[in-house]
């Protein structure tokens, strides 16, 4: 695949758009008309060739803008990344993860070549080549986990494995919906997820924690989460609120296509080897409701689902105020007819 | 039975390490390298003369930093299911096998101020990798080995020129007996304890550590219940409608397998939850051989562990 990485932007004049093939592959999250949390794990396996889920990780148009923004977010708040000092382990071990998986399936942008512990990295895109010892933090410019993930899309956090639960012990979140890092650290599954309407009381927290427990080595699960953010603006931090949550008021029934945009979540998780922690990905996508309704099924779909949310999950998810704005927009897609199934365009 | 995930091996090396105890080496046999793993972990083998008809967990006893290959140690055993009787007579130097991905249901914790780790003869084969990592990460930890001296113990030699001093020895055969009043009364605060070996061992040591006020969440232990013989029954699944026969030597687990079914399994060996199957009916007695099911569960008996736990009677419904 040959790609343009574009220079863009996610704050100020928000430069961002997706070309038509990202419009095509975006992880539209809904194959029905309803929507209500479930535990919807499924294997991270190898999907259709240029999909969101072709590789494990995913790199598209908009890294190299998306690493320069992380890089802004780091510079003014160095809390958005954090590690407890008993997981440097589990960070060597997504520093392998996330290089051997980059380099194996862009090899034109990425490569690794090991010799023992002495790793040589290349990330073309970022102009970046660095020889270091796998294993000691001192031969490289940044701790590892934060090294790596400065060079991969997506937040991540590292989940240590304790008492049968699971610890928000180290994380980078700088493109997260409404959450924080500095907030969560040190907390166990259930307390992080406590805000959560419905999913409690429906036992989806406690079959998911259980499953996940045994996440099994090789075996990698995903799952997608989605919420919508007004301007493509990846950082919608509680620290930046100041910043975005005036946006809301700020829709109106003409811009809302341009403004409105959906924002799905690809989650993955692998079980570390050396650590036995697991590491969590947070891998966004943004599309306005204009960029959707391209596809006219999507346009319909989505906005079903938006009439029949529970207002205790449209309230969690920050949608309330400008819900019926987006409804107004996407109606004009609605002629009633019956959309097809699958999360896939028309 | 060959599962989806499982990893074609060949057996490189069998030696003997002490009395009835041998050491297998498995290499992958495409040639690359097997999943790296974690101290503490284990795999399961599919053994049998009838392709791999029985899994048996093996904790994984060589080097995390051995890329090449893994090893286990096997005690020969009377256990009727022939697993290690298999392993000691049958297998041969060149041979294939099936092994699953590595399985880490005893991990170090981390948060540990001091690990302090309790061995009861081939339940040291888990601290052999535990001792290496723990070291490498500059941990301080200990630990306390309970063997039969007479018939050379099982990497004795090893752990004592790796461990020093932090390894102590006890000759069971000599009337030798950890003292664990006075051991675990002694640990600072913040030590976790880990304890593998024989079901005595790890019963009076939790005993004991709960006595003295250990929080729970400080106590790991491995216990791998070898799943029991029984009288054959018949097992029906009321989704599929299909019956499957349960053997004397067999799990329900494997028999499920053995019939082209996939069931829900993970440590095999009654410990991790992951196999438990609804039960709508059971004409006969529950067996349950599980370490999961807590007392009411049991008593309820609308669940079963299919790995280690069978029906003492004519035939059991479950809901799959
Ligand atoms: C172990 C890795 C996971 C991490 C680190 C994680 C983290 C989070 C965080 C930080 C939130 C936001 C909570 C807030 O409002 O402050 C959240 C929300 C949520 N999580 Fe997780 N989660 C994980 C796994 C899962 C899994 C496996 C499920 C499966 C059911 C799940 C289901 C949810 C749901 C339904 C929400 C609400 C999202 C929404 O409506 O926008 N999470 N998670
Ligand atoms: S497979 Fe783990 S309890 Fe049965």
């Amino acid at each position: 695949m040959s790609l343009a990485f574009r220079d863009e932007t996610f704050r100020d004049d928000f430069t961002f758009y997706n070309s038509p093939a990202a419009i095509r592959r975006f992880p539209f999250p809904f194959d029905r008309d309803e929507y209500m949390y479930s535990v919807n794990i499924e294997p991270h396996v190898k999907g259709p060739v240029g999909s969101v889920v072709e590789f494990p990780i995913d790199i598209d148009e908009h890294y190299v803008a998306e690493m320069k923004e992380r890089a802004l977010v780091l510079q003014q708040d160095p809390l958005r990344c954090q590690s407890l000092p008993h997981m440097i382990t589990a960070e060597w071990d997504l520093v392998e993860l996330l290089m051997t998986s980059m380099a194996e399936s862009y090899p034109q942008w990425f490569s690794l070549t090991r010799d023992g512990d002495r790793w040589h990295w290349i990330n073309r895109p970022l102009e970046i080549d660095q020889k270091f010892t796998f294993g000691d933090v001192a031969t490289l410019p940044y701790p590892p986990m934060e090294y790596i993930t400065r060079q991969c899309q997506g937040d991540f956090s590292l989940l240590d494995q304790r008492e049968d639960n699971l610890w928000m012990d180290a994380g980078i979140a700088t493109t997260q919906a409404d959450w924080s890092l500095d907030f969560d650290i040190g907390m166990n599954f259930m307390e992080w997820h406590a805000p959560v309407p419905f999913a409690h009381q429906m036992g989806v927290f406690e079959r998911a924690l259980k499953y996940l427990l045994n996440l099994q080595l090789g075996r990698p699960v995903r799952r997608l989460n989605w919420t919508m953010t007004i301007n493509p603006r990846l950082d919608t931090s509680p620290e930046q609120y100041p910043h975005w949550g005036k946006d809301r008021t700020q829709v109106t029934p003409e811009n809302a296509g341009q403004k409105v945009h959906l924002r799905v979540e690809l989650q993955g998780l692998w079980r570390l080897p050396r650590s036995n922690a697991i590491v969590f990905s947070i891998r966004g996508y943004l599309a306005s409701l204009q960029e959707l309704s391209t596809s006219p099924k999507w346009a319909r779909r989505l906005s079903r689902i938006l009439k029949s949310l529970p207002d205790e999950i449209a309230d969690y998810k920050g949608l309330t105020r400008h819900r019926p704005l987006s409804i107004a927009w996407l109606s004009r897609f609605e002629d009633g007819s019956p959309t097809t199934p699958g999360c896939g365009p028309d | 039975m060959i599962h989806a995930h499982d990893i074609r091996v060949r057996v490189t090396a069998i030696e003997d390490v002490a009395a009835r105890t041998k050491r297998f080496r498995f290499e992958p046999v495409d040639g690359g390298s097997p999943p790296l793993f974690a101290g503490g972990a284990h795999i399961t083998v599919a053994l049998g003369d009838d392709d791999g008809a029985i899994r048996n967990p093996y904790t994984l006893s060589g080097s995390p930093q051995d890329r090449g290959g893994y090893e286990i140690t096997v005690l020969r055993t009377t256990d009727s299911r022939g697993g290690s009787a298999f392993l000691h007579e049958q297998v041969r130097v060149g041979q294939e096998l099936s092994i699953s991905a590595p399985i880490n249901l005893f991990p170090i914790n981390f948060l540990a101020r001091r690990h302090l780790l309790i061995a009861g003869g081939i339940g040291i084969t888990p601290f052999l990798s535990m001792t290496e990592q723990l070291a490498d990460l500059g941990q301080n930890f200990e630990l306390h080995y309970a063997m039969t001296c007479s018939g050379a113990a099982p990497y004795e030699a090893q752990l004592r020129s790796r461990l020093g001093r932090r390894f102590h020895r006890y000759c069971s055969d000599r009337g030798e007996r950890i003292d664990l009043e006075t051991l675990l009364a002694g640990q600072p605060l913040g030590t976790h304890l880990y304890v593998c070996g024989p079901e005595r061992l790890i019963d009076a040591t939790i005993a004991m550590a709960t006595s003295l006020g250990w929080p729970s969440e400080n106590i790991h232990f491995e216990r791998f219940a070898g799943p029991p013989p029984g009288d054959p029954f018949t097992v029906r699944l009321a989704k599929s409608g299909q019956t499957v026969t349960v053997g004397q030597h067999q799990t329900l687990l494997e028999a499920l397998e053995r019939a082209g079914v996939e069931p829900p399994s993970l440590c095999r060996g009654g410990a991790c939850g992951q196999c438990e199957l609804p039960v709508l009916s059971a004409e006969g007695e529950l067996l349950h051989y599980d370490h999961f099911l807590s007392e009411e569960a049991r008593a309820a008996g609308h669940s079963i562990m299919t790995c280690v736990s069978r029906l003492k009677g004519r035939e059991l419904v479950l809901d799959f």
